[in-house]
């Protein structure tokens, strides 16, 4: 019989109050106990809508069953065939919007805690079995991988499970992209990323770090002198987008990358690190921004012992993040000053920041992107006193490939235009995650990233 | 990792590095930095590229030993080996169908600017030089200089060697002496920058600058090195380190880099103490 509690097995956490202060993950994972009583609210329904859910249509009620037969590493295998990150995505993935959303027990009640289940399984396999899986045999057929983000690990992966020869070249000097210099150890462990990428190395993926592809080596140069037969860009975000309003250089006012990078890859809240942060301790910030990157910046300040505002020019219904994020986000004392936006920062005389100075808004009719369109109210601009400023706004897609690539196509925005099977316009080389679509979701690159592999073998096993 | 394969002390706090990098090398041409990091948790420092082999595979750079992560380097050896040296970044000095340009160089900028005036004189150009140190004792790259321009001023704060003065006196000098250049190149201090843009605007001569912002991944992504060049927001990294010296928010720059001076200090002080404990 399933459990039909309509309420979801809460997460176990550190509490909001310690956890505030420290870096170590804010969620704990299910016990076993925790894991079967979950598992087994999953009615196993034949329709299985959250697979359709999920953008790499991880085998859902399938794993789930295994649960409850109690074969943890078993219902690990299930969903290691379509997602080679379990632990990353079962941590960060919006299941809210994809897989749980499709749920029938979300129709009354909570949806099955398919993430906390997919968290449980891959934690389960990485403290119980130690054994490498077999190398596959090679094929003979060499394939570049720019950058080691979600898209590029996932198509590595996936390629070398084929048997190719893969290279995943990286410009920074730690293999894992985003997933190491912008989402915080507090909500993915560094050390599970770097499982992922030493089993990638298992399989016999080698990882070059300090290589930006583009100046070191061309893409031109890698198929014409070094021998790849393929290529995949999964080179990310790029540039940090600023709102252009004045006292945006000031002193004190942070980008949400550089902000997250120095705290996530350069680890500067420790005291062994040499690398500079600004001293937050009793001081005030305003996070601008709605998305998992805002939530994380304004949850890594209050880290650092700052009072935190998330600055929003919407509602707290329309925030893009993670539903997860904002509760947690709320729950650790950070405050939403939602229905606001900065008009200018300003300055003291050493062009320090010392307030941010910003109008009220109301939502009007809903525009192009579905959502209501916030509005300026006249006259209702007012001074937030605030020491910093994290202006967490976005990204646009890295310059670089596209400038050193001849016949590489972009759009408008600078993204690199593929067709459906994730071909860029040179023959041969496939592109996927934010240097396509623009900063999107960790899920959506490791999509891509299996699209470009799919497609890159199909190409090269006809060529 | 990255062996050092020379290391010589030009002054007792200006290094010269030379260090296998195959593949920076390989690329690596006149205005480019690399981003180096000393130790495992080492920051990542942007330095300019001094000069290149490309057949023995390494890349050499000249540093000033100012804070901590310098401090830690000044204490590699010859044959010891740095944790991370990525590069070649950011755009090339742009130096043809120059005729006659004229380059100024500031204390350990010197180094930087050698490559890039060494390029101008074998794409052809005339060129001239203005070189400044505080004192007679750091005076470095001097017959390297002379061997490439047809002119060479050096300038000391305290007149102990050469022209008593500011590089910005001595290319006053030149330029009212009826010198006409297609370009002027400063590499420096950012206030040296600054004042040699402002002395050449009254003469309406394109001054290019090399930038040596805050920075951390060098590649596009963090947003840290952005400047103000023209009223629009820029990053040294992509598209930059140079340009147009007219055009940069020279106040806000100067200030943006001073951000972490309390910091760095204090940073340095600390691994300074670390070796001295080290010796006793």
């Amino acid at each position: 019989m399933p459990n039909m509690s309509l309420k979801k097995n809460e997460m176990p956490s550190q509490d909001p109050n310690i956890r505030n202060k420290n870096f170590l993950e804010v969620a704990l994972g299910y016990t076993e106990e925790q894991a079967l009583d979950e598992a087994q609210r999953c009615l196993n329904c034949k329709a299985h809508p959250c697979v359709n859910g999920c953008p790499v249509n991880v085998r859902i009620p399938e794993f789930i069953q295994k649960i409850v037969e109690h074969d943890f590493e078993g219902a690990y295998q299930v969903i290691h065939q379509t997602s080679s990150l379990p632990a990353v995505c079962g941590r960060v993935c919006p299941q809210e919007s994809q897989c749980e959303m499709h749920c029938v027990r979300g129709k009354k009640g909570d949806p099955v805690g398919i993430g906390r289940l997919e968290r449980f399984v891959a934690d389960w396999h990485n403290t119980h079995t130690c054994e490498v899986p077999p190398r596959p045999i090679p094929n003979g057929h060499k394939v570049a991988i720019i950058g080691s983000g979600p898209a590029g690990l996932t198509c590595a992966g996936d390629l070398a499970k084929l048997g190719y020869e893969v290279t995943v070249f990286e410009a920074l000097h730690l293999a894992g992209g985003v997933l190491v210099y912008g989402i915080p150890e507090f909500r993915l462990p560094k050390s599970i990323v770097q499982k992922e990428v030493d089993g990638l190395k298992d399989m016999g993926v080698k990882v070059e770090t300090n290589m930006v592809i583009g100046r070191v080596v061309s893409i031109d140069e890698l198929m014409e002198q070094y021998g790849f037969e393929a290529v995949f860009i999964g080179s990310g975000a790029g540039l940090p987008m600023f709102m252009h309003i004045p006292g945006e250089n000031l002193k004190g006012v942070y980008s949400a990358n550089e902000f997250l990078t120095r705290i996530n890859l350069m680890k500067a809240y420790r005291a062994d690190s040499d690398t500079p942060i600004m001293d937050l301790k009793g001081k005030k910030v305003a996070v601008v921004g709605g998305g998992n990157v805002a939530m994380d910046a304004a949850r890594c300040s209050k880290r650092l012992g700052a009072d935190v505002y998330v600055v929003y020019r919407r509602g707290m219904e329309e925030l893009p993040a993670r539903k997860e994020e904002v509760e947690h986000a709320i729950e650790e004392g950070i405050v939403f000053k939602t229905l606001n936006n900065p008009v200018r920062i300003n300055g003291d005389a050493e062009d320090c920041v010392q307030s941010m100075t910003c109008i009220e808004m109301e939502l009007g009719e809903p525009d192009a992107s579905g959502r209501r369109s916030p509005v300026a109210k006249a006259g209702s601009e007012f001074d937030l006193p605030v020491d910093a400023v994290i202006m967490s706004l976005g990204t646009s897609p890295n310059p670089l490939i596209k400038s050193t690539t001849k016949g590489l196509e972009v759009n408008r925005k600078g993204g690199i235009i593929v067709n459906e099977d994730g071909l860029t316009s040179r023959p041969g080389v496939y592109a996927g995650g934010d240097a396509v679509t623009g900063a999107a979701t960790v899920i959506l690159a490791m999509g891509a990233g299996k699209l470009g592999a799919k497609s890159i073998h199909e190409y090269l096993s006809k060529k | 990792m990255y062996r050092i394969v020379t290391k010589e002390a030009l002054k007792p706090t200006v290094i010269l590095y030379e260090i296998e990098a195959p593949m920076v090398a390989k690329k690596a041409q006149p205005g480019q930095f690399i981003i180096l990091r000393v130790d495992e948790n080492g920051e990542r420092i942007p330095i300019t590229i001094h000069d290149f082999d490309r057949e023995k595979g390494t890349v050499t750079i000249i540093v000033q030993t100012v804070g901590a992560t310098t401090e830690k380097l000044s204490h590699k050896q010859q044959g010891d080996f740095l944790q991370d040296f990525v590069g070649p970044l950011g755009k090339p000095t742009e130096t043809e169908g120059r005729k006659k340009v004229c380059v100024v160089g500031g204390g350990v900028g010197c180094a930087i600017a050698y490559p890039v005036l060494k390029k101008f004189h074998d794409d052809g150009a005339e060129v001239h030089a203005v070189v400044g140190f505080k004192n007679k004792d750091v005076v470095i790259l001097e017959d390297k200089f002379k061997a490439v321009s047809s002119v060479l001023k050096v300038c000391t704060d305290d007149g102990s060697y050469g022209q008593k003065g500011l590089v910005t006196d001595a290319l006053k000098e030149l330029l009212d002496a009826g010198n006409v250049y297609d370009e002027i190149f400063a590499i420096g201090p950012m206030i040296m920058m600054k004042f040699v843009s402002k002395t050449t605007e009254p003469y309406g001569i394109p001054t290019t600058v090399s930038m040596s912002p805050i920075m951390i991944d060098g590649t596009g992504m963090c947003g840290g090195c952005r400047l103000t060049v023209g009223g629009e927001t820029k990053f040294a990294c992509v598209d930059g380190p140079d340009f147009d010296g007219h055009q940069v928010d020279w106040d806000l720059a100067v200030k943006r880099n001073q951000m972490y001076r309390e910091f760095e200090m204090h940073k340095h002080d600390e691994v300074c103490n670390l070796y001295k404990q080290e010796v006793k």
